[in-house]
């Protein structure tokens, strides 16, 4: 019997399409894995039903004869910052808790059109603040990997979209959805060795996603290797009218137009990211990406982002300006918490349901926002971090004259432990320092596993191209996953 | 420029959060530790650049005039803590 | 243009104002939502999800709402930007669902232009003040708080938030209640004849927020007070002069005017401090994420020139040109409404004149009468013109046409059929005019004498007599001159 949780997207579309098994079968197999693996606490909200409907529809259709979608028969998990109607999407916070959404996000609705059903809500830090998935209040995801010292500390399986990470990697789905503001769908897919790509900012609607930075937040999916990911992103992204930064272009066929073969394509080697004192063993993942990517045709060339040191301190200027106008609208009026203390008013009632709503991480979040948005320091900070994200931008700009993708770690290190850099913020924050420049800059860029560390854990390379060529990060995504030969997995020990 | 403790409260006030002593006093902490280092952006120079206003070059587009939404009270409705009839209820205000 | 001032104790003092008018724009649907903006529905009915923000909801522009507010801005001869960008003003308040209002600070739509005043409108020889106009921008309505439903809560109604406002901000140069007064008529006057607002103030659809302050002539500016949402243009003169006599009160009796928000209480006439909005307000204002800028087109603008319509000191002009008074002109075109019933009136033939001494005399006479505003008149331009026709051809007379003119009025019937039911047409038979002239000559053979000696004036009673003979349906010119042969 086939072992559905090994199945990737493609291979269950096909084996539907084919009729080689029901879809009802790889739901009904799936909705047991995820029943079975509760001590990683990947899932918020499961949906068997949902499941098992979506893949009965898709059997019908198939006995009908009718023509079936991109994700025909494809179970996946769901994010829990995108809303999805009739279904609780908490964005991870007690401020959402019991919110049940009257309408559904497009990038989720889009997946159903084509075919995809819901295994459950995912996990994450929350409101998708986080780069370790420790700040959800339905508590912390577990990686399922360990490191090969044998003491089993629980890792961190990245953040924001921690749940997405470990329940791709511990096979409980073969895909899921991702969101990523500042690297939180590149650096959860490093640190648990699956692949994962964020589009061209405005390939996917933002319509019925929970907002964090509104000018970074683009949706992504996750998925175990390239060809998955060109799949499911060809499902997710479109047109939508409803969002007004969505790009008003076709979708490409991404999945068609797959090709490994880089000649002619120059690949530029960012000397910036070389930080001192950068992991050994990152370097040497790196260096082997290097010789992969030359294998398979391409020319490596040294480029130069001279603004990068300074991508993090703009973005963490930028994102919570954003978010902490963003986050107004959670006031205990409308939907959501409310917290109204005996004899409070409606000021005093706004303050005691944002303190209980919102978890600390998103409090001190909205504390910067408000502060370097507020009166005499609006210029200092705010627009300062703008124009420092237009020279950012602009050194991309520059290194595309030289070269037509980046390669460059995803991460600093592999995954760290649960509470291992929760006392100081900023060390966390330094975390996303390889993923935020493609971020303020809002070009494709693409994680897939480049190797294990000495402590056996998976190291993620990063590919950064052009705005709107997302077939070429794909290309070389997959042109790397060839060659690196990366097949391990993590112990089932849960 | 760096934070005290009444600053701390007064973004808390800003922010419509609530937060006790204890937690003001960590905060000025933690909120000059991440100013501190966001501040080493002063050091770029930026003579001459536009702030980003789009991320990747995009035209804002106009939608026609027509009715196409509202009319949805129930779902509108449906989460609220504290509905009155057809209103969202709050504490009341005195104006 | 008036030299208004307060006499304090100190001496004269002079009022500086400036006025920011909110205008709802007239459209459809919503700034940013495919809401409906129609008046006095269900409570919480023409809301959708964007404007109650629920999560992941985004905003969309309104092509007709950034058209009508270039429109406006191109009828006051502002600069038009073609690069705008809206802006997040951030506040809480149980009106406002986003947490933000969505509005525009540092890059509005339109940028300064001026509006000319006269004091009195109606009156050509009233002196003119340009009134300086530093931006109109766009930005988006606030819900409706009700506090008097329930005893320990305020009900929420978003019908209204997402509306879609104009924030037309004049400069500091009005400098007294009735300048301020004539700044808001004449800006009401052009935002209906450009249509993109309705100018009803009762109705909430226009608001102003008045900021005042006082100086010794040609002193320094002193500190201004705001008094905010003032909803008639009597209650906006009333608060201007209640809050600079105030302020000059103060300063003379040693105190300070303190910068603050004030509310125009109608019924006490007076203004008072809003202490529940006194709390520092940081708006934190940021481009709106969710928005890319607003960037016109040449086509864009292009409509927009083009579909303005003639504006009032146009209009002025061309109708002096058609031979009207002055006092005429200024009249029918104070209101848009005057003029395009006027304009009517031309285009169903009728003379310039005859149209423009009937309406100022006939028609406004009558509706003052029966308490109507010219948009309830009973009777049309069209009807109207079929009765000021059969004077012009000479079917009825002028005393005849007042008569039909009330019956239709009562009875809504046409001028033709009145006249030709009651008998009305007025009659060219001189022979039947000579017969009645003869018989009045042969009774008052004394005036006849004393006007053949000189007495001009005696003229009027013999056509007087000789219509009253006739029933007033004789034609007078004929009268006149039959009158006068045999006079001699």
């Amino acid at each position: 019997m086939t072992d559905f949780s090994r199945l990737g997207v493609a291979a269950i579309r096909d084996g539907v399409a084919n009729g080689e098994f029901k879809a009802v079968e790889v739901a009904e197999a799936l909705n047991t894995r995820v029943a079975a693996a509760k001590a990683l606490n990947a899932f918020i909200v499961e949906t068997p039903e949902m499941a098992v409907a979506a893949a009965q529809a898709v059997d019908a259709d198939r006995a009908a004869g009718k023509p079936l979608g991109k994700m025909a028969g494809v179970p996946i998990g769901m994010k829990d910052l995108f809303c999805t109607e009739g279904v609780q999407t908490t964005a991870a916070s007690h401020m959402l808790e019991g919110f049940v959404p009257t309408y559904e996000s497009t990038v989720s609705a889009n997946l159903w059109k084509a075919g995809a059903g819901m295994l459950g809500k995912l996990n994450l830090d929350q409101f998708a603040m986080g780069s370790s998935n420790e700040t959800s209040y339905f508590g912390n995801v577990i990686s399922p990997w360990r490191r090969n010292d044998g003491d089993n500390a629980a890792l961190a399986p990245g953040g924001s979209s921690g749940g997405s990470s470990s329940a791709i990697a511990a096979r409980l789905c073969p895909a899921a959805t991702g969101t990523d503001t500042g690297g939180s769908i590149r650096q959860p897919a490093a640190f648990v060795g699956i692949s994962g790509i964020k589009p061209t900012y405005g390939r996917c609607s933002r319509w019925g996603v929970v907002a964090f930075a509104s000018s970074l937040d683009q949706a992504g999916p996750m998925a175990r290797d390239v060809r998955d990911c060109a799949i499911m992103l060809e499902a997710m992204a479109g047109f939508d009218p409803k969002d007004s930064t969505s790009l008003d272009l076709p979708v490409p066929a991404w999945e068609a137009g797959l090709n490994s073969d880089l000649k002619g394509k120059r690949i530029g080697i960012p000397r910036e990211y070389r930080l001192d004192g950068i992991d050994e063993d990152i370097a040497k993942m790196w260096d082997n990406g290097i010789a992969w990517l030359k294998d398979a045709g391409a020319e490596i060339v040294d480029i130069s982002l001279p603004h990068t040191k300074y991508a993090l301190p703009a973005y963490y200027i930028i994102a919570p300006a954003e978010a902490s106008s963003n986050l107004a609208r959670y006031d205990g009026v409308r939907f959501g918490l409310r917290d109204l203390p005996e004899g409070a008013g409606l000021q005093d009632m706004y303050a005691a349901t944002r303190a209980a709503g919102f978890g600390e991480e998103v409090r001190r979040r909205i504390m910067i926002g408000t502060y370097v948005l507020s009166a005499g320091f609006y210029d200092a900070y705010y627009t300062q971090a703008q124009k420092v994200r237009a020279l950012i931008a602009r050194d991309f700009d520059n290194a595309w004259a030289s070269c037509d993708l980046i390669l460059a770690p995803t991460a600093p290190s592999a995954a760290f432990g649960l509470g291992e850099k929760n006392a100081d913020p900023l060390s966390m924050y330094l975390n996303d320092v390889f993923a935020v420049p493609a971020s303020l800059a809002g070009l494709p860029a693409m994680s897939v596993p480049g190797g294990l560390d000495k402590q056996g854990l998976p190291l993620g390379l990063q590919i950064i191209g052009k705005a709107l060529d997302e077939q070429a990060v794909l290309n070389a995504g997959l042109a790397i996953e060839q060659r690196s030969g990366f097949t391990a997995e993590a112990g089932e020990w849960w | 420029m760096s934070v005290d403790k009444d600053t701390v409260n007064k973004i808390a006030r800003l922010s419509r959060i609530a937060i006790s002593d204890a937690e003001a006093d960590k905060m000025v902490g933690e909120l000059n530790g991440i100013l501190a280092w966001v501040e080493q952006l002063g050091e770029v120079d930026v003579t001459g650049v536009e702030p980003m206003t789009a991320v990747i070059s995009n035209k804002l587009r106009l939608r026609d005039d027509v009715v196409t939404d509202g009319d949805v009270r129930d779902k509108v409705l449906a989460n609220a803590p504290a509905k009155e009839g057809s209103f969202f209820g709050v504490p009341k205000v005195i104006e | 243009m008036s030299e208004y001032r307060i006499q304090g104790n100190t001496g004269e003092w002079e009022v500086v104002i400036g006025l920011e008018v909110h205008a709802q724009i007239t459209s459809e649907s919503k700034l940013f939502s495919g809401s409906s903006t129609g008046f006095g529905a269900e409570p919480n009915s023409h809301v959708s999800l964007v404007d109650a923000a629920m999560p992941g909801m985004l905003p969309v522009p309104n092509r007709e709402c950034l058209r009508q507010a270039v429109r406006t801005g191109m009828a006051i001869n502002a600069q038009i930007n073609r690069w705008s960008r809206f802006d997040r003003k951030n506040y809480f308040y149980a009106d406002l669902p986003q947490g933000y209002q969505i509005s525009q600070l540092y890059h509005p739509i339109v940028g300064e232009g001026e509006i000319e005043v006269t004091l009195n409108e109606k009156d050509p020889d009233s002196p003119t003040k340009k009134i300086g106009i530093e931006r109109i921008h766009v930005e988006q309505d606030a819900g409706k708080l009700m506090h008097d439903q329930h005893p320990t809560m305020s009900f929420v109604d978003l019908n209204r938030s997402g509306v879609a406002l104009m924030e037309i901000v004049s400069r500091p140069d009005i400098s007294s209640p009735q300048e301020a007064g004539a700044y808001l008529k004449k800006l009401r006057s052009i935002l209906r004849y450009v249509g993109s607002c309705d100018g009803n103030m009762e109705q909430g659809s226009m608001r102003a927020d008045v900021n005042v302050s006082v100086r010794k002539p040609g002193g320094e500016l002193g500190t201004r007070t705001e008094t905010k949402n003032v909803n008639s243009i009597r209650f906006m003169m009333q608060a201007i002069e209640y809050e600079a006599q105030r302020q000059v009160d103060l300063i003379e009796s040693g105190g300070a005017v303190v910068q603050e928000t004030r509310l125009f209480d109608p019924n006490k006439m007076e203004t008072r401090s809003m202490r529940s909005k006194e709390d520092a307000h940081d708006y934190r204002y940021f481009p709106d994420p969710d928005l890319l800028p607003v960037e016109l087109d040449d086509a864009f603008l292009e409509e927009c020139l083009a579909s303005l319509p003639e504006l009032p000191d146009a209009k002025r002009a061309r109708y002096e040109a058609l031979g009207l008074t002055a006092y005429n002109a200024a009249v029918l075109t104070a209101e848009a409404e005057t003029a395009f019933w006027f304009e009517d009136l031309l285009a169903e033939g009728v003379d310039a004149k005859q149209a423009s001494n009937w309406l100022m005399s006939e028609l406004f006479g009558a509706l003052n009468k029966l308490g109507k505003t010219l948009d309830e008149s009973p009777v049309n331009p069209k009807q109207a013109a079929e009765l000021l026709g059969l004077v012009a051809d000479g079917t009825i007379s002028g005393s005849i046409a007042k008569q039909v003119f009330e019956i239709m009025l009562e009875t809504g019937q046409g001028a033709s059929a009145i006249v030709e039911e009651k008998g009305l047409k007025q009659t060219n038979d001189t022979g039947a005019i000579e017969a009645e002239i003869a018989k009045i000559m042969a009774a008052n053979e004394d005036k006849v004498t004393e006007y053949r000696s000189g007495k001009d004036k005696l003229f009027g009673f013999f056509v007087g007599q000789t219509m009253k003979a006739m029933q007033g349906k004789a034609n007078p010119q004929i009268i006149n001159d039959l009158l006068k042969k045999a006079l001699g």
